[in-house]
């Protein structure tokens, strides 16, 4: 009996053993994609979202039998939106966690401080929207998934400027404010570009703290000015107050708008309502025909389903298809070459382009995009906060660039607008 | 900018509404920073959670936030009363309140955040009462209802405050405790729980605060980080243990920062509020309404 217990204790080890050692062989140990994400902080909205687009990517990937004959396994990190923490979790990515792959947290604050771990360990880095961040580095393995392009100041205002030219009275002048920020600076140096190169009055030019309460004051100094033209580059919590102290001033002007983050915001939408009527803002994405990429809707379905119990943005017409995006392009670059050879991965992201649920892409020297896609969205017929007319063509109407053009301009901003 | 009255005068009331509302953040903590010596820097948060319990209470019954602010003040009375136990009794009573208790009220303010994300996710949340949208002028002068009705909310409650600080026993005995807390064992009165007291009544000022703060802006969980200089500012400023200085700091400081955003530009504005603070200090270390030691 003694004996025959330890005969089948030593068959039942040789199998536990030898079982486990065979599934490995066939489906290998899973692939690791490594980054920081704010989950946290004052990044955390976009953050999460953008986390959930690439939970649905792994799922989607995995299904399909996942990356190399592996299961993808997604190892993220919560940077609290501090960039001082995002070094030090990346070299954990890379050096104790041992990530195959590793790409970017959101926004340029956060990817900056993790350039130069990436680069010392010569990783293929797909970033999510950053901008102009390989300008200082240029390093030779990044890539952007962002829409602005190489060229940020030549290009960024481009779209702005062409829907000026629209206006059924020429415009003469033009008010620019612009947060006290990176990405709001180089926005505002592109439009002080065009409107010089346009012959255009600068008449207000000014910058604003991101500690800002009241935005009253400022909007009735540019109200004074009665410029033909108004941009703005804010970030959300300002774009609210700015949009809401306009409405309360009943500020009105033929043309209102520029590289405002907010409108793009199911929340912000929600709650401005008709204040948004005939306000132009920049954007990456509207669900309107000359958009619909394969596999968006597909994606938006899914996200959609989810975003409510995840507490994140409910629409997914922001960053959330491009967070998804990115992944795909890791994806397709990692199926064409057939091993995690960094090198050679980033040598066919230069080379390739790739299908995404944002469109076709292919990526400059610089790893921006080779074709700019800053996209001007006029916000048209609202009557309500109520998300469903955002899911459907019409109320967030593409005006440039011509190439996904969906309707015209309505005039003026404000007050019988 | 050149001059215009009108700019002038909107300026001045615009800054005088957006003072109303530093006055109500800043006078809870008149009472926790400026009478019980506690560096209370999660203030701003508790504000902020208050302002996203209102979104969550007032959106689901459809109240008006100030008034659902007035109903969870009660809660936050007994969640000040708590973390003030807590301070005391690891801190305080060990003499550790410099700088062990900052670092203690430092990571309140991360809890609070971090729990805000956990609880209601990072998206900014909004309440707006229907006043919220209207606008009254008066001549020239523009008078948004969405700062006027919060604004005129706050100087009632801190006007209540200030009768039950005077008028009270137990307000006596927290101004007293301001000035010699020893003493007032003379008397039978336990210190400590007057200051328990007080710091709940400060809690509660932070939820009456959260309730103005949501009908004048959306908030997400790491708000309360943009009024953390500004409502110790106006607490020095206006003298510490002096609320009628905090009040009148607040108004300055609303006044300066929105007159220099007129006619400077809004990136000079918090630069020369901040220089009115270095002004008074320089010619009245004891602020406007402190007394001199």
């Amino acid at each position: 009996m003694t004996g025959l217990l330890r005969r089948d204790l030593g068959r039942l080890a040789a199998a536990a053993a030898t079982v486990p050692a065979t599934a490995r062989a066939q489906s290998g140990p899973p692939f690791r994609i490594g980054y920081s994400m704010s989950l946290s902080g004052g990044l955390a909205a976009n953050g999460r979202s953008s986390l959930l687009a690439h939970k649905i990517w792994a799922e989607d990937v995995n299904a399909k039998g996942g990356i190399l004959g592996r299961q993808v396994d997604l190892v993220y990190y919560d940077d609290q939106s501090n960039p001082g923490q995002v070094p030090a979790l990346y070299t954990k990515l890379l050096d104790v966690d041992k990530v195959d792959m590793v790409t970017s947290p959101y926004a340029t604050v956060m990817i900056a401080p993790s350039m130069p771990v990436v680069m010392q360990r010569q990783m293929t880095y797909v970033s999510l929207f950053g901008s102009g961040t390989n300008e200082t580095f240029k390093y030779d393995r990044y890539f952007s998934i962002n829409v602005g392009g190489d060229d940020i100041k030549g290009t960024y205002a481009s779209g702005f400027m062409e829907v000026i030219g629209m206006l059924p009275t020429p415009a003469r002048s033009i008010s620019i404010l612009a947060v006290d920020n990176e990405f709001a600076q180089k926005a505002a140096e592109s439009m002080r570009h065009f409107a010089r190169q346009k012959g255009l009055r600068i008449v207000y030019d000014r910058s604003y703290p991101p500690t800002t309460v009241d935005f009253t004051p400022t909007l009735r100094a540019i109200q004074a000015t009665k410029p033909d033209v108004v941009f703005f580059a804010s970030y959300p919590p300002d774009s609210i107050g700015i949009l809401r102290a306009m409405s309360e001033l009943r500020f009105s002007a033929p043309l209102v708008g520029g590289g405002m983050i907010g409108p793009q915001i199911a929340s912000v939408q929600a709650q401005l309502g008709p204040i948004l009527n005939n306000l132009v803002s920049w954007d990456v994405y509207s669900p309107e025909p000359t958009m619909d990429f394969p596999g968006i809707k597909e994606f938006q379905q899914k996200y959609r389903a989810r975003a409510a119990a995840e507490q994140v943005d409910l629409l997914g017409n922001y960053l959330q298809p491009f967070a998804y995006a990115q992944m795909q392009v890791v994806e397709q670059a990692l199926k064409r070459v057939g091993k995690v050879d960094q090198a050679a991965l980033a040598a066919d992201m230069h080379a390739q382009t790739f299908d995404t649920v944002v469109g076709p892409l292919k990526f400059s020297a610089l790893g921006e995009w080779v074709e700019p896609r800053n996209l001007f969205v006029q916000f048209q017929g609202i009557t309500d906060g109520d998300l469903e007319k955002y899911k459907r063509p019409g109320t967030k109407v593409i005006l440039a660039p011509a190439k996904y053009k969906s309707g015209t301009l309505r005039t003026p901003f404000g007050q019988g607008g | 900018m050149e001059f215009d009255l009108s700019l002038l005068l909107n300026g001045i009331v615009s800054g005088l509404l957006l003072g109303g509302l530093y006055a109500v953040a800043a006078s809870g903590l008149a009472v926790s920073f400026g009478m019980l010596d506690i560096v209370n820097i999660a203030h701003p948060a508790l504000m902020v959670a208050a302002a996203f319990l209102v979104v969550a209470v007032g959106g689901a019954i459809g109240l008006d936030p100030l008034l659902c602010a007035v109903l969870l003040s009660p809660v936050f009375y007994l969640i000040g009363v708590g973390i003030y136990t807590f301070y005391n009794r690891f801190f305080e009573r060990r003499g550790d309140e410099a700088l062990q208790g900052l670092a203690f009220f430092f990571g309140v303010m991360f809890i609070i955040e971090v729990g805000l994300v956990m609880a209601f996710g990072p998206e900014q949340r909004f309440l707006d009462p229907s006043y919220a949208f209207t606008t009254w002028r008066i001549g020239e002068i523009d008078l948004p209802l969405r700062m006027l009705v919060p604004a005129l909310f706050g100087l009632l409650a801190i006007g209540l405050l200030y009768l039950f600080l005077h008028r009270s026993f137990i307000g006596l005995a927290i101004a007293a405790v301001a000035q010699d807390a020893e003493a007032l064992r003379l008397l039978a009165i336990d210190p400590v729980k007057i200051k328990r007291l007080a710091f709940g009544v400060s809690a509660m000022l932070a939820c009456i605060a959260g309730g103005a703060l949501i009908v004048v802006q959306p908030v997400e969980p790491s708000s309360g980080q943009i009024f953390i200089g500004r409502v110790f500012a106006i607490c020095i400023m206006g003298g510490m243990a002096s609320l009628s200085g905090a009040i009148a700091a607040a108004f300055l400081f609303g006044v300066v920062e929105n007159v220099t955003a007129t006619f400077f530009g809004p990136s000079w504005a918090p630069a020369v509020a901040f220089g009115w603070l270095l002004l008074v200090l320089a010619f009245r270390p004891q602020g406007l309404f402190g007394r001199a030691a």
